[in-house]
């Protein structure tokens, strides 16, 4: 069992890096990043099989793919700080020659990342593909995908959620960020998901749940979902998660969902946020 | 010469492309397919059979195979998608974009009932505007074979290049001409015919028809110098050149919108390099409609008279221009 200590140690960081990367630029999507985090950091720093240096092909081991990219704040810090690249290089977030744009990508060569996303409703159908390649290899690593709960309105989803259980991909686990905000406001008023938890049963997946800001929570449940793996069915945990948790007054509806802090904001949420490896 | 390629047969392109599917999926085991509910238009049967765990069947999901391609891509599989082009180009463009050209994986993209000669089922289906959608997005390869032979080397080549092609292919029964073991060159025209009054630079069906125009011209006292572009991007660039410094007017021949197509590459590289008088045999600004096939290609305007007459007029513009 991974250090609940540790990994809580780690998220602060984490959520200090999200900030002070968003701040830097003036850019950037800081409120999915900071809900995301313990998720990210439970994947990279407890569940993730992976070696370094980073290889593309990613053969005999397990693979993430992030289909909302514009989290890539979170993305880039857990990165940097399990070794993918150095940590200094987080203070060229979003700025011109950097390896981390503003949304994921393979162009610059940023070890870590197979695949450009950010455009929404891909990552699930790549993460399929690669599943799919596992499987023709008899490689027995798994597939983690993380997406969004509006992304869910992208149709290309769709299809790759019927696929997915029709070709019975039993080495993908997806989690769901269930914050239920999107950029003009709770999804609910937006676009109603309706029950979830009913669609993606009736599509043919095995459905989870978990508090994703509940770091047991999180570890038991994606034990769990890798212990679901090899029974000819896929695994989806739909994550709640609090847009902006961590920072008490980014934790208000989707208002942060891409702004950056000020420099007074910035402080303010510092203080919340303990400094536990050392900042960038 | 012309007479280097003889007409020895009639088969559609499509049918080269599921004849190469087959043998580069015997030569390399990384070649993989996938194909959105299209296996028989495709001519992908025989590798299905042969090769059963190696293909992914989509069902009518094309996003959904763009990205799944792209992410076998990663293990170092070599996908080739097969669907209509109008499906595996307008349909899909961000995905092409995002997950495959940006993300430069090497996927092969495999279009077929490309243009007017998808006939019957008329302008929904008919996509005159996959060239340039293609060429624009940075780092992909576009290829427009002529016929049968030269779809199926140009559908083995592609599995030795890393990297996202585009391959265009079409549905008609069309004339063979091309060597049957002449190596597929990305990137490198085919000189079929040396003239000097003029060159004519036509790519995919229309090599034919170009072929008719040329030996035309011929009876009339014209000679025409004739280079099969297959590969739109990356163009060769020495090939045109040096027909064109020669004869110092050109037509281009597609069937495929005039904007966009092989015809503004041609003019791009020549307003830039070699101020040259153009004539374009192409489809103008405009959708097409239901109908057979050569009936289509004369009302729009892609026969061999069109290309005779093309040229009529670029030679009269060169003499009034004093080129």
């Amino acid at each position: 069992m991974a250090d609940i200590q540790d990994l809580k140690k780690i998220s602060s960081q984490v959520r200090r890096d999200i900030v002070r990367m968003v701040h830097q630029c003036q850019s950037g999507h800081p409120g999915g990043s900071l809900g995301c985090t313990d998720f990210m950091v439970a994947l990279y720093f407890h569940f993730l099989r992976y070696r370094l240096p980073f290889s593309m092909e990613g053969h005999g081991e397990d693979m993430f793919f992030l289909s909302n990219g514009h989290i890539s704040p979170v993305w880039y810090s857990v990165l940097a700080r399990s070794g993918f690249f150095q940590t200094n290089e987080l203070g060229t977030f979003r700025r011109i020659n950097s390896r981390l744009q503003g949304h994921p990508t393979t162009h610059e060569g940023l070890p870590g990342i197979r695949v450009a996303s950010g455009s929404l409703g891909q990552g699930l159908s790549v993460a399929i593909g690669a599943a799919l390649a596992k499987r023709l290899d008899g490689d027995q690593n798994m597939i983690y995908v993380l997406t969004g709960d509006g992304e869910l309105e992208e149709g290309q989803v769709w299809e790759a959620i019927m696929s997915a259980a029709h070709y019975k991909l039993d080495n993908i686990i997806v989690t769901v960020d269930w914050n239920g905000q999107q950029i003009d406001g709770p999804t609910n008023e937006v676009m109603s998901l309706g029950d979830l938890e009913a669609k993606w049963k009736s599509f043919g997946w095995k459905v989870l749940q978990m508090d994703g800001n509940v770091i047991e929570d999180v570890l038991s449940t994606l034990e769990e979902a890798k212990e679901q793996t090899g029974k000819k069915q896929p695994i989806v945990i739909l994550m709640k998660t609090v847009m902006g948790y961590g920072v008490d007054f980014m934790m208000q509806g989707h208002h942060w969902h891409g702004i950056a802090p000020n420099d007074e904001q910035l402080s303010k949420a510092l203080s919340q946020l303990e400094e536990t490896l050392g900042d960038y | 010469m012309l007479t280097d390629f003889p007409i020895t047969g009639k088969k559609a392109t499509r049918d080269g492309f599921g004849d190469g599917l087959l043998m580069a999926g015997q030569q390399n085991k990384n070649v993989v397919a996938l194909c959105a509910d299209l296996l028989g238009s495709l001519k992908m049967n025989a590798f299905v059979k042969a090769f059963p765990e190696r293909f992914v069947q989509v069902g009518i999901a094309e996003a959904n195979m763009m990205g799944i391609a792209a992410g076998l891509s990663i293990a170092g599989k070599i996908p080739y998608t097969g669907t209509f082009a109008n499906f595996s180009t307008g349909r899909v463009y961000d995905q092409i974009r995002q997950s495959i050209a940006y993300s430069h994986k090497n996927v092969k993209i495999c279009a077929s009932h490309a243009g007017l000669t998808l006939g019957e089922d008329g302008a929904t289906h008919q996509i005159l505007e996959d060239i340039g959608l293609m060429k624009m997005l940075p780092g992909m390869t576009v290829i427009n074979p002529c016929d049968y032979n030269q779809t199926k080397a140009a559908t083995i080549a592609i599995a030795e290049h890393y990297g996202p092609v585009y391959l265009r292919f079409g549905r008609p029964s069309w004339p063979i001409f091309m060597p049957e073991n002449l190596p597929f060159e990305i990137g490198k025209g085919i000189l079929m015919n040396e003239g000097s009054d003029v060159t004519i630079i036509a790519t995919g069906h229309l090599v034919a028809y170009a072929m008719e125009a040329v030996k035309k011209l011929n009876d009339e006292g014209i000679s025409a110098e004739l280079i099969n572009i297959h590969t739109i991007k990356p163009l060769d660039e020495e090939i045109v050149l040096d027909s064109v410094s020669k004869t110092r007017c050109v037509v281009t021949a597609e069937e495929h919108q005039r904007n966009g197509g092989l015809g503004d590459s041609i003019a791009q590289l020549l307003s830039r390099k070699l101020p040259t008088p153009q004539e374009y045999v192409a489809v103008n600004d405009s959708f097409g409609e239901s109908g057979v096939p050569e009936m289509l290609l004369a009302k729009y305007g892609l026969t061999s008279e069109n290309i005779t007459m093309a040229v009529e007029g670029v030679l009269k513009r060169r003499e009034v221009m004093h080129f």
